[in-house]
């Protein structure tokens, strides 16, 4: 079964600047993939190659098997932009309608309306554009990219202008695809979000993978952190397997023991790590 | 074929929202108006004025003024056509419109061909509408009529199907606003080449009419105008033809089958060049 997305020794220069340098990375079918790194790291540019908005300098991406930005690979993706408008006097149904159009789709009224009720525009249908505030233009956008039931999902910054409640709302959503067996490539600057939702990440710096794998095989573990009723005791050495007898030491010393943390450094932590405090 | 029906829809739709087509029918009934006033008080007077020897006022006065009239026509379409198209593709992908679009199955090269044929589809009826318009006024005011009926009109309109294609095309390379001043700039570029031709003809200077035949050629928007305004006095003879043909309206030197041909190939090769820099530019 060949790969939603297969990037292999991807480069792309501009001029003298490379801002991809040779990154390989896959999506299966049905995973959610994360993609992280600070500005300039070469994630949107990653995201642009796999949509056929840009020619990569060398290497290759194919969307389950055919090459990027042939008809057949754009025929299977959905793609949000970081830096995306529609046109200000299309209302909500009007734009799906536009995309639905040009993606072939024959889904008419039927999909138009699950769409908007799935990004919780369903009362916004007949609002244009322009009266729309950043939050709903961006969750319209997730909806045109869902247009045409695509099997790869390309999403570039998706939550960077929604409220917490819109974030939890695309999250649910990403969750909902994924048990449908869409294939999601998220490029978020947002560590929790990709943390919670996300099957495995790729950490991207100066245009190279300098980490990748699923959140809980990337976290270390960071200690034991014990409340007593005289103070909290900090483990640094320790692990989970280390709990119990840490435990009945404190016990048999005569404390009391209130409360046991087993800590694991989070994805925050991680990337920190990877990307060596960089930021643009 | 839905999907180039939806690109030309949306991009028809786009000018319409931005108050294109009011501008261009409110430019366009100024004109007609005042049109008919020049005709009117022109043909009005044509029996007060001493004839010279050897030319025929009538044809002289109708021709002219109608080649005015064909002037005009050609800049209004021009303005319709550049501004349906200069920011097609580098102005839209800035501002984050087109991205979504060619993403889609449709590809690139039926989204630039979608755009032309939107913009002629548009612009190349109007300079119909405007060239028959403006002879009835001179025919019903003057009684006077081109020796060529549709010929010229059809000219007119490819001249302005030829400024589409050069603004798609810079469209690919340039910004929107730097796109508007690159194509006014070739098209006026070209009008003074014709009016250089017009001053080398009325002084013999071959240097001059070689010269503007040459920069017709390179702008063959240019050209197919020459051609137009030969074509309504084609069969004009004697001293009323050749003072007619040193120009600026009523006659030119310019033309033949060859203008045609060279428009059509130079039509097919800015379509190449754009298909070709669109399809390799990174949005």
């Amino acid at each position: 079964m060949a790969a939603a997305l297969a990037v292999r020794g991807l480069v792309k220069r501009y001029g003298r600047v490379e801002a991809l340098a040779g990154v390989d990375l896959d999506v299966e079918q049905g995973e959610l993939v994360g993609l992280l790194g600070p500005n300039g790291a070469g994630k949107s540019t990653l995201v642009k190659i796999a949509c056929g908005l840009v020619r990569p300098s060398r290497g290759s991406a194919d969307i389950l098997g055919s090459p990027a930005g042939s008809p057949a690979a754009r025929a299977a993706l959905g793609y949000l932009a970081e830096l995306f408008r529609f046109p200000g006097w299309y209302t909500a149904d009007e734009v799906l309608g536009l995309h639905q159009s040009l993606a072939r789709s024959r889904g008419g009224e039927r999909e138009r309306t699950e769409l908007l009720e799935l990004v919780d525009l369903a009362g916004a249908r007949d609002r244009k554009v322009d009266a729309m505030s950043k939050g709903m233009q961006q969750r319209l956008g997730i909806a045109q990219a869902l247009v045409g039931d695509p099997k790869l999902l390309l999403l570039d910054e998706p939550t960077s202008a929604l409220d917490p409640v819109g974030r939890r709302t695309v999250r649910e959503l990403l969750e909902r695809l994924r048990g449908r067996g869409i294939s999601v490539l998220l490029n978020s600057h947002l560590l929790s979000e990709i943390e919670l939702v996300c099957d495995r990440v790729t950490i991207l710096l100066r245009g190279e993978v300098v980490a990748a794998g699923a959140p809980s095989d990337l976290a270390r573990p960071r200690g034991v952190e014990i409340e007593t009723d005289e103070a909290t005791l900090m483990y640094e050495a320790a692990g989970r397997e280390d709990v119990p007898q840490l435990v009945a030491d404190l016990v048999a010393a005569g404390r009391n023991v209130y409360g046991v943390s087993v800590l694991r450094s989070t994805l925050e932590d991680v990337y920190l790590d990877a990307v060596g405090g960089e930021s643009s | 074929m839905k999907a180039v029906w939806t690109i030309v829809r949306y991009g028809l739709e786009e000018a319409l929202r931005r108050k294109v087509f009011a501008v261009v029918l409110l430019l366009t009934l100024g004109f007609l108006g005042l049109f008919w006033l020049g005709n009117h008080y022109a043909f009005k007077d044509l029996s007060g004025i001493g004839q010279p020897a050897g030319i025929d006022a009538r044809d002289f006065a109708g021709s002219f003024i109608f080649g005015l009239a064909m002037f005009a026509t050609l800049f209004l379409g021009v303005v319709l056509a550049i501004f349906l198209t200069l920011g097609a593709v580098r102005g839209d992908a800035d501002r984050g419109l087109l991205q979504p679009l060619v993403v889609r199955p449709i590809g690139r090269t039926t989204f630039l061909v979608a755009r032309f044929l939107g913009t002629v589809g548009v612009a190349g009826p109007y300079v119909l509408a405007v060239y028959f318009a403006s002879m009835l006024i001179t025919g019903l005011t003057g009684h006077w009529w081109p020796d060529r009926i549709v010929t010229p009109g059809l000219e007119l309109a490819a001249a302005v199907a030829l400024i589409a294609a050069i603004s798609l095309l810079g469209s690919v390379f340039l910004t929107a606003t730097a796109n508007g001043i690159a194509v006014f700039m070739v098209f006026g570029a070209g009008l003074v080449a014709g009016l250089l031709g017009s001053i080398g003809h009325a002084l013999n200077s071959h240097t001059l009419q070689h010269a503007s035949k040459i920069a017709a050629y390179v702008v063959p928007v240019e050209a197919l105008y020459q051609d137009a305004l030969r074509q309504i006095t084609a069969d004009t003879t004697g001293l009323t033809q050749f003072v007619l043909e040193l120009g600026p309206f009523g006659g030119a030197f310019i033309g033949g089958w060859q203008v045609r041909v060279w428009a059509v190939a130079y039509l097919g090769l800015v379509a190449a060049i754009a298909l070709v820099g669109f399809a390799r530019k990174d949005l």
